[in-house]
């Protein structure tokens, strides 16, 4: 079942175009690895997607144009966690992941029911930050502060989570457990993840399918291991991406044979 | 920290709302003759109760005719700039942002400084000049400033707005230099007013004010958990399901609203809208729903104590009132910025 068809999809800022003619289409229980280098586009087309800039073409969510959601109702559906916050006030991390909620109460005088407070319990507890949610989001390292905001996306709710590299500041421990914890997410009923991702064997890993870009365009798409052929990696980095991988790998493997 | 509940209490309401009155009574009572404060209090009791006022009073007339309306129009203003100080610093996630970074209180003030200079009046209402003609250009000034901003950024992002009010201002204050240069009879009363002042407040301008400030505090009030999801960012705030652009305006008009209205009666009071909703957090959180309820009680005493300095420092001298709290609220700025910056490292 297609969750999400993107047709055709540009992005220009002034005279620059940041994407050119993006076609991809996301399925049900579908993790799509966006993946390719430095100025490919990867983070435009989040937020292209998440309506946070102008576009052309078409984006239809559930075979409906996605311009059409109002924004609770796009909240409801669509989550979104960028690749870098920055906070200005002492909120507490319970307060900014209760926030997540806004979706689901329309008015200022409606009460949090109880289905919001155990989502927020069960998204705060899921990103292990029950013990934190007293603190203020002012004295959190920049992985905590990953994780609150993870954890409001997952309190949101959505059914499509969109993440713009989401292991950025965490440490080992936390991008397993992280990346663990969205593959068990995926596998309820029409969910999907779209997430930019810089390491490949992280997208290899995790992911079901996969769009390569580069400067704008798609080099490929599809199934991830037809997509992290040779071929395209080498085309779109320029490099030997296969040779490069074994490099770093055979370090870990002579430390294991001394 | 100790996490505050969501919403503004009952008692704290009742606890700010007597911290309030008191500083009321004090400043009523204070000045070149004093009235005991029991004489205050059954005044302003007999009066709202349409009581007759005891003979035994010696100066009633010192209460109700001059400083109550006075001090109620201090209250008042000081509510609405800090309120509107709280919902700027919230929408725009600066904290160094306050009702007059939009640029309104510039664009009202010169439409005053216009009609004291040329001496504009309306017709059967003379006293009115000023005030309609600041309430005109403050509203004049919204349209210039969202109409530059919309032109520039059709998502009226936050830094377009700052740089277009900060742009706006000078450019307002050049203007009024100007007409200050062209007018050299009115330099004194135009001087005095842009540094605001408070004297000779009536009755009726503290009707418009609260009627005022009943309607826009509302329409700010309701967007308490919107403005939460601003101060955490306009990003973010997007993704969660807010309405951006909508509550953007709605802010935007209703703070413009306010500030001219302010202004108009009661002329530039700088630094009340800035300091007084830092103070604020300090006590009871960043959350809006809390904040802003706080922010109201905060800015009147503020300004209340801040025109009985005015009033009384070098009596029977009057400081403009705008004067007294940019003094005070320079040096309260300087220590609450390095005292959270020192927390933050």
């Amino acid at each position: 079942m297609k969750l999400l068809e993107v047709e055709n999809l540009s992005v220009r800022y002034g005279t620059t175009t940041i994407l050119k003619n993006v076609d991809f289409s996301v399925d049900e229980n579908n993790w799509l690895m966006v993946v390719g280098p430095n100025g490919a586009g990867k983070t435009t087309l989040i937020n292209a997607v998440s309506q946070y800039i102008g576009y052309t073409g078409r984006i239809r969510y559930l075979g409906r144009d996605i311009k059409t959601y109002k924004p609770r109702e796009l909240a409801q559906n669509l989550g979104v966690l960028s690749q870098s916050y920055s906070v200005n006030y002492p909120f507490t991390v319970g307060e900014v992941v209760r926030l997540g909620r806004y979706a689901y109460t329309p008015g200022i005088f409606s009460r949090k029911s109880g289905e919001d407070e155990e989502k927020v319990r069960s998204a705060l507890e899921l990103t292990g930050l029950t013990e934190l949610a007293d603190r203020s989001v002012l004295t959190l390292s920049g992985g905590e502060l990953q994780r609150t905001f993870l954890a409001q996306v997952l309190a949101q709710d959505p059914k499509i989570l969109m993440l713009d590299e989401p292991t950025n500041h965490l440490d080992l421990v936390y991008q397993k457990q992280i990346l663990e914890l969205i593959r068990r997410w995926l596998c309820g009923e029409k969910r999907a993840v779209i997430s930019v991702v810089h390491d490949l064997s992280l997208a290899k890993a995790y992911g079901t399918h996969s769009l390569l870009l580069d400067r704008g365009s798609a080099v490929a798409q599809g199934e991830i291991d037809e997509v992290f052929s040779p071929v395209h990696l080498d085309k779109a980095y320029s490099v030997d991406v296969y040779a490069w991988m074994d490099d770093m790998l055979s370090q870990w493997r002579g430390r294991e044979e001394l | 920290m100790k996490q505050k509940g969501e919403s503004f209490l009952l008692w704290e309401y009742a606890v700010f709302a007597v911290a309030m009155f008191a500083v009321l009574v004090l400043c009523v009572s204070v000045g070149s003759v004093s009235v005991p404060f029991g004489d205050t209090v059954t005044v302003i009791w007999n009066t709202i109760f349409g009581l007759p006022i005891p003979g035994e009073i010696s100066s009633p007339a010192v209460i109700y005719a001059s400083r109550l309306p006075r001090v109620i129009c201090v209250a008042l203003v000081g509510a609405s700039l800090s309120l509107c100080g709280g919902a700027m610093q919230g929408l725009l996630k600066n904290p160094l942002a306050d009702g007059s970074t939009l640029g309104v209180s510039s664009g009202a003030s010169l439409g005053a400084v216009i009609a004291i200079a040329f001496g504009i009046t309306v017709p059967s209402l003379p006293f009115a000049g000023t005030i309609v003609m600041a309430m005109l250009f403050a509203f004049l000034s919204l349209m210039i400033i969202l109409s530059l901003a919309y032109k520039l950024d059709y998502s009226l992002s936050t830094n377009t707005i700052i740089l277009i009010g900060v742009i706006y201002s000078m450019f307002v204050s050049s203007i009024m230099s100007l007409i200050i240069t062209f007018a050299p009879d009115k330099v004194r009363h135009i001087t005095f007013w842009t540094m605001g002042s408070l004297s000779g407040s009536s009755y009726r301008n503290a009707a418009l004010l609260f009627v005022t400030l009943i309607i826009c505090g509302a329409v700010i009030l309701s967007q308490s958990r919107e403005l939460n999801a601003f101060a955490i960012g306009e990003e973010n705030a997007m993704h969660i399901g807010v309405n951006v652009r909508r509550v953007k305006l709605v802010i935007l008009i209703t703070v413009s609203a306010l500030i001219g209205v302010c202004v108009s009666i009661g002329g530039t009071i700088g630094f009340v809208g800035l300091v007084t909703p830092h103070i604020v957090r300090m006590l009871v959180g960043p959350n809006h729903r809390r904040l802003l309820p706080a922010s109201l009680f905060g800015g009147a005493i503020f300004l209340m104590l801040a025109d009985l300095v005015a009033r009384t420092l070098l009596n029977p001298l009057e400081l403009p009132i705008g004067v007294v709290t940019s003094l005070i609220g320079a040096v309260l700025f300087v220590i609450i910025f390095y005292k959270t910056r020192s927390a933050r490292r």
